[in-house]
């Protein structure tokens, strides 16, 4: 009996294998590609545009090192351990400082635990970034189920809230007894859920995109002579993310649009790059320009994208959106809990609204940090991870303290 | 400058051709298909099922006579001609009966002219399908730029209720027709009732099986059973099963990749229209119990057609003309209303149900209105002896005062 429950909570180290024959198949099937006509504006307003797809496939197909995702993947600690009937994948860095803060953050949709690994470095070893020994953290990235390589849900019901309870038992299972999270996109509303839940060890959250967007606000949508002019604006760039035809198709249908994701490299790599006009004009103009922004690169992008496609998970991660959909359409109407645990934020300029701190203050009534960075988008700690990596260190400061204590 | 415009107009037979390449490199994708895990719920709240997926893709690649589609369409009268800069492939069949009433009728999407083909013979043929020689009609069933083997439009403004509304005024007289009537649902009713506020010269009449003017924001009263009923089931398809609408009305380019890249992509975003017509399908590729004319044969047709044509990006970006993202330019001015005669057939498995109130609403002269008792969204197709019954009683009343 005490076997089969070590075998459960067991913690193995893992490296991750992408086998020759998917390589060459997806080479060939990018090679293969039947091609649409060109879109008939010259700007993205009918989508993603054909002669930036178009160099985007030649560049992976020709020019892409398809070794270097299982390198980069492998030059870290990775683990998988089985939590609530799922193997979830994790990279697992410890600081070389004592003291140092555990953090578990989680990446979004369409991004993967990709996005995190340029904060690893700063994050861990503050010293050589920037930073003191006091800034160190102890860091955590695992997948969300159905990403990358952790295994994909087999039944419905993995919301935000299902997620963040096995995040909080995967840190506990670490040894944490206390610890900080950190979330955007799809990840802040995990951490959001994580925030509410408040299990034991948690100290506290930092976000860098409201995914608790206060009912009121919304609601005052409708009647915005109540709301200067600068908020209106960005009452507008919420309702028009819920507009968004992938949000829409994932949240509804994500089979549908699975069997796309799953079939087609350059149909996944549509759908992927369209998710906001901001980070589509960057990673455009890092394939057709040769003009990278930060840390938004040719490679760093197509390793994302080709994890989504050795991995196979186009559809098993569009059906995050069904599940949290839900799970939003339940909250309007039955409030969640509010958070009590300290909250910090951080709006980035590029984002896809810049969250007024009433908004957050609204939302997380224990705000200890708020702060405008200078640069980055909805893709912060890819894009501009020494950036990110300092907003977490100022909004986690002043935890430590008591987290020590 | 004679010989040009007479170039221009000039209108030529069309035959199909598919080649064997074409055929093989589709069937060679099928089989290469790489499939997602099965959804997590047992019914189509999660989109296109898995085991309906695949039970589609195992009779295309094996079953399915890739030859049939070229040999249905190459057995009936087509032609191209241009209009508007594009080339307008359609299909033009005369009846053997003197005073046939002229009708255009137009497809939508996710359709073509193939769901039209069934009702050809009722309609051109009636006295050997239960009508008289009075009902029949001229029948020519056009595809609309950027669907099936229509020129795909290389400009912005194709916007269906007006711009291919204008086209098919432009069309009719070409035929030598004076006096002829419209019929679409759809997005064919987006383009009829554009045709009905155009009024061109020689309309006398419009048909539609899909209430257009709601799905365009016109207010409709909300009093009876029948009108909350039919809110609430628009109401139900906007919140769930809206998502393709949304995506083609704002990135068709996006979409379009999968569309022309991946032959189950295609099959599944064709196939995921609305919950009637989705479990309809299903049903007859999992179970192999068609609704009506609805068989896995005709369903494959139409998909081997969006195939082979590669219309899957210009047929989604119908829907972008018009939405939110196209220029304002392009907005219509505030449209006049129809006051030709308007004829209305509510069928009971369409999206929703439109009460007569509604169409009366938006109409001033309704001159035919009918509930009938089997069909769904795709009406013509699922059952094409209903469909051109209504289309015979619906124009009935126009035949004499437009031959007059």
């Amino acid at each position: 009996m005490s076997t089969a429950i070590d075998t459960a909570t067991e913690i193995r180290p893992l490296a991750v294998e992408i086998s020759q024959e998917q390589i060459d198949s997806l080479r060939r099937r990018i090679a293969e590609t039947r091609w649409p006509p060109t879109e008939l504006v010259q700007d993205a307003s009918q989508g993603v545009q054909l002669q930036f797809l178009q160099e985007l496939a030649r560049y992976w197909a020709e020019d892409y090192d398809f070794g270097r995702l299982e390198a980069r993947l492998n030059a870290l600690p990775q683990y998988t351990t089985n939590i609530d009937g799922l193997d979830i994948h994790f990279i697992h860095v410890k600081s070389e400082h004592e003291g140092a803060l555990p953090l578990i953050i989680t990446h979004g949709w369409p991004g993967s635990i990709i996005e995190m690994l340029e904060v690893i470095g700063p994050l861990t070893d503050p010293t050589a970034h920037g930073g003191s020994a006091d800034d160190a953290f102890d860091v955590v990235i695992p997948s969300i189920p159905g990403f990358g390589f952790s295994s994909q849900p087999t039944d419905a019901g993995w919301d935000s809230g299902r997620i963040g309870a096995a995040w909080a038992e995967l840190m506990n299972r670490l040894g944490y007894d206390h610890y900080v999270a950190q979330g955007g996109d799809q990840g802040a509303g995990v951490t959001d859920a994580m925030g509410r839940q408040a299990p034991a060890g948690l100290l506290g959250v930092h976000f860098n995109f409201l995914d608790a967007i206060p009912k009121e606000l919304l609601t005052a949508a409708l009647t915005p002579r109540i709301f200067t002019h600068p908020e209106r604006e960005q009452l507008g760039k919420v309702v028009g993310v819920t507009m968004r035809g992938y949000i829409s198709e994932m949240s509804e249908h994500p089979q549908t649009i699975g069997y796309s994701l799953l079939d087609s490299p350059i149909g996944l790599a549509a759908w992927m790059l369209d998710h906001d006009p901001d980070s589509y004009e960057k990673i455009s103009k890092a394939f057709l320009e040769g003009e990278q922004t930060g840390n938004l690169s040719r490679d760093n992008i197509l390793d994302n994208i080709t994890l989504y496609w050795v991995t196979g998970t186009g559809a098993s991660t569009s059906r995050i959106y069904w599940e949290t959909g839900k799970t939003a359409t339940a909250s309007f109407k039955n409030s969640p809990p509010h958070m009590r645990l300290p909250a910090a934020y951080t709006v980035f300029p590029d984002e896809l609204f810049q969250a007024p701190r009433h908004w957050v203050k609204h939302a997380y009534h224990h705000l200890v940090y708020y702060n405008e960075a200078p640069k980055g988008g909805h893709f912060a700690a890819w894009e501009e991870p020494e950036i990110f990596a300092g907003e977490l260190r100022a909004g986690f400061k002043s935890l430590r303290e008591a987290g020590s204590s | 400058m004679g010989a040009t415009v007479e170039a221009g107009t000039a209108i030529r037979p069309f035959e199909v051709q598919f080649s064997d390449q074409q055929i093989d490199d589709l069937r060679r994708r099928i089989a290469a298909t790489r499939w997602p895990t099965k959804e997590l719920v047992a019914d189509r709240s999660q989109g296109v099922q898995l085991a309906a997926t695949q039970a589609l893709a195992k009779y295309w690649a094996e079953q399915y006579d890739f030859g049939r589609l070229e040999a249905r369409l190459n057995a009936l009268p087509q032609f191209k001609t241009e209009i508007d800069g594009v080339d307008v492939h359609f299909i033009h069949v005369h009846s053997e009966h003197e005073n046939a009433l002229p009708v255009i009728i137009t497809h939508g999407w996710p359709g073509s002219i193939v769901e039209m083909l069934e009702v050809i013979e009722p309609l051109t043929d009636p006295t050997a399908h239960g009508g008289s020689a009075e009902d029949a009609f001229d029948v020519v069933i056009p595809s609309i730029p950027g669907y099936g083997l229509s020129g795909k439009p290389t400009e912005l403004g194709w916007i269906p209720p007006i711009r291919v509304s204008r086209a098919w005024g432009e069309l009719m007289p070409r035929l030598g027709y004076t006096s002829y009537v419209a019929q679409g649902g759809d997005v064919g009713a987006a383009v009829t009732h554009g045709m009905g506020q155009q009024a061109p010269d020689g309309l006398i009449g419009i048909h539609t099986n899909l209430f257009f003017p709601a799905l365009a924001g016109a207010k409709m009263p909300e009093e009876t059973e029948a009108e909350k009923a039919a809110r609430a089931a628009i109401n139900v398809f906007k919140a769930g099963g809206y998502g393709y609408f949304l995506e083609q009305a704002t990135r068709p380019q996006t979409i379009g990749y999968a569309l022309l890249d991946s032959p189950i992509a295609l099959a599944a975003w064709l196939a995921d229209h609305d919950t009637d017509a989705y479990y309809k399908i299903a049903s007859a590729f999992v179970d192999d119990k068609p609704s009506g004319n609805l068989t896995r044969d005709h369903i494959l047709d139409n998909i081997t057609l969006y195939w082979l044509t590669g219309t899957g990006e210009s047929a989604a970006r119908s829907y972008w003309e018009g939405g939110p993202n196209s220029p304002h330019d392009a907005a219509p001015a505030p449209p006049p209303p129809v006051t030709l005669p308007v004829g209305f057939t509510t069928f009971p498995g369409e999206i929703w149900r439109t009460p007569r109130s509604w169409v009366e609403t938006a109409y001033p002269n309704v001159v035919y209105f009918n509930e009938v008792d089997k069909g769904g969204h795709f009406a013509a197709w699922e059952e094409p002896e209903i469909f051109s019954h209504e289309l015979r009683a619906a124009f009935k009343s126009l035949r004499n005062g437009g031959s007059s």
